[in-house]
């Protein structure tokens, strides 16, 4: 009886966990369907497909959105080349300044980002850098490369050498070694990072409030808004974005099943 | 050797690595050559320099001093993916993201043979590791001597003028190792493709090989065929390291002719030819399965020792006799059961332990 009633805890237990941590997002999604009629979106007052319709209707938001997707895909792109080169090299060679380069890898990863943001900020107005996309997209590159060599680097240390030696063996080039051996084996640890770069971009408020300039980005928009009401179609966005985010996640364990079988 | 250019050559070819800021040498020192179509190996214990030589022969490693030679020609300084020569590597080293067809096609296509060829090369030589059928398969989704298999494969479909082997049976239990041995050897008849193979397992290399390699240190001990170094191992450490071997130390008593007599104890007499100055101390080899065991003095032109049975172990086609001499050293003698398995001598027993002279040698 008494593992009955451990296993019926268990299982409470379990699905408080996921109500807990399902629960902002599925307010997010049903605000998204509010037929609010004052500015703020914090009482249920319908259901309504009008946010929908009307989605891309607020200028500003939408120019900010496409913002944050530019500097989204461009940093994910320069952080996953960077840290993907950089892992490489401190997961597989034995280099003078190994152990200091881990280090500023660390530090990258456990800065406070306001502290970053803000030494950020000093640095472009010392070297007189006009900010705007240019800076959010080198800060938001700066932050995320470290994620990209640590998961890149995790896989490159448990590669095989051998592998890239029999490639070689076999007429392979170095560069066809890299591209048809050494790539393919350490891509989960890439295609995590690139994920983790883009999700850490996308949703940037602090770094970016320092060093954006004139330019709005989504999340800065939606700060901005919250004292005159937020509208409605942020919900909707963030809708949008969740949703793309789970069809990766869902497609990643997918094909990673497909893998394993 | 015959007149003809060896398929591979290594003329004093040394490597030495810096490590922890002191020069060492893993291989001090290799001259060989070997034949077309033979089937060599480099045997000793780890840390013997065997896998550095074969990896400097691959191309994988670059001699401090020294020449490497295929076919003649200088490739010491040729990157490994321009030789001529492919290596199966002892953890296989198959690519994971590819099939068994991938993996099989991959040297064909690096070197841009057309795609209608590649697919004919590819399945024949599927059909000589006896793999048709499973092209399509995983390197994981398989056994380990199917993996083993593709390697060999992916190696030979290339057709080059020397396959290098890195222990790669090591990682297979012992029945599916004895029957790989037969295949390699097969396969190797069949492509008639020099094999070079490294090996710590001596049963291993004197089953398969042509000529073999003892190396020991950095250096070769010696180099002759499998027969040869079982029957007369050129050094101490050769004879010890193949097969079970009875290391006797002794002085020589007389010389008579072109042979000595060595003495261990009062009664004992071993026959060897070499040592020519009476009085000097040497050490001789003796093979345990080249001793007569019996209860009585044997009769005629025999090398003689006297001792008393320490240990009986029957082990089915055999029994074996650990048998303690006066001076304290200990023989092994292997006495085949041929007709009936009853034992000679019991522990304890006296027994006089005999052979022909040809068997012992002074090293």
């Amino acid at each position: 009886m008494r593992t009955r009633f451990g296993d019926r805890l268990l299982y409470l237990y379990t699905w408080l966990i996921i109500l807990w941590l399902a629960s902002p997002i599925a307010v997010m999604i049903m605000f998204g369907f509010n037929d609010k009629k004052s500015k703020s979106n914090t009482s249920w007052q319908g259901f309504t497909l009008k946010w929908y319709q009307q989605l891309f209707e607020i200028d500003g938001l939408t120019e900010a959105l496409i913002n944050s997707i530019v500097i989204a895909v461009a940093s994910t792109i320069l952080a996953t080349v960077l840290g993907t080169l950089l892992g490489l090299a401190v997961g597989r060679y034995r280099f003078r300044g190994k152990g200091f380069t881990n280090f500023l890898i660390f530090a990258a990863i456990s800065t406070p980002e306001l502290v970053m943001g803000a030494s950020l900020l000093s640095l472009f107005v010392s070297a007189n850098a006009p900010r705007g996309h240019l800076t959010i997209i080198v800060a938001h590159t700066l932050f995320s490369l470290a994620f990209v060599v640590v998961t890149v680097r995790a896989r490159v240390v448990v590669l095989d050498p051998s592998l890239e030696e029999a490639a070689r063996d076999l007429g392979a080039s170095t560069w066809d070694t890299f591209r048809l051996v050494t790539l393919p084996s350490i891509m989960p640890g890439v295609a995590a990072g690139a994920m983790l770069a883009f999700a850490l971009s996308i949703d940037d408020y602090v770094v970016t409030s320092f060093v954006n300039g004139s330019t709005q980005t989504f999340p800065l928009w939606i700060i901005g808004s919250v004292k005159v009401g937020i509208p409605a179609q942020v919900n909707v966005m963030g809708t949008l974005i969740f949703a793309l985010g789970a069809l990766v996640a869902i497609a990643n364990s997918v094909s990673a099943r497909r893998r394993a079988r | 050797m015959s007149e003809a250019i060896p398929a591979i050559e290594l003329d004093g070819v040394v490597k030495e690595y810096l490590s922890h800021g002191e020069t060492v040498q893993a291989v001090k020192g290799v001259s060989l050559a070997i034949g077309e179509g033979e089937f060599f190996s480099l045997l000793g214990p780890s840390g013997c320099g065997k896998t550095t030589t074969m990896r400097m022969v691959a191309g994988f490693e670059e001699p401090t001093k020294g020449v490497v030679r295929l076919h003649g020609q200088d490739v010491t300084d040729v990157p490994p993916n321009k030789r001529d020569v492919n290596m199966v590597f002892q953890s296989y080293a198959l690519f994971p993201h590819m099939s068994v067809w991938e993996n099989v096609a991959f040297g064909l296509r690096r070197r841009r043979v057309p795609d209608a060829e590649v697919k004919q090369r590819v399945g024949e030589i599927l059909e000589i590791v006896d793999l048709t059928g499973r092209e399509k398969r995983r390197p994981r989704e398989m056994s380990g001597g199917q993996q083993q298999r593709v390697a060999l494969a992916r190696a030979l479909v290339n057709r080059p003028r020397a396959l290098l082997l890195d222990e790669p049976l090591g990682a297979l239990d012992l029945k599916l190792r004895q029957a790989m041995q037969i295949e390699l050897k097969r396969i190797q008849r069949e492509v008639g493709i020099t094999f070079v193979y490294v090996t710590h397992d001596q049963s291993e290399a004197l089953t398969m090989s042509d000529r073999i390699a003892v190396m020991n240190d950095g250096l070769v001990e010696q180099l002759a065929t499998p027969r040869e170094i079982y029957e007369k191992p050129a050094s101490k450490f050769v004879a010890g390291f193949i097969g079970t071997s009875n290391l006797l130390t002794g002085t020589v008593a007389s010389v008579e002719g072109a042979g000595a007599v060595v003495r261990l104890g009062a009664e004992d007499r071993i026959l060897v030819s070499g040592p020519s100055t009476a009085g000097e101390t040497v050490d001789l080899t003796v093979r345990p399965e080249k001793i007569t065991i019996s209860t009585e003095q044997p009769e005629g032109d025999l090398s003689v020792v006297r001792g008393t049975v320490n240990e009986v172990v029957y082990l089915g086609t055999y029994n074996s006799y650990a048998v303690g001499l006066a001076d304290g050293a200990e023989i092994m003698v292997f006495q085949q059961n041929a007709n009936d398995s009853s034992v000679t001598a019991e522990r304890g027993d006296t027994v006089w332990l005999s052979w022909q002279p040809q068997h012992s040698y002074a090293l």
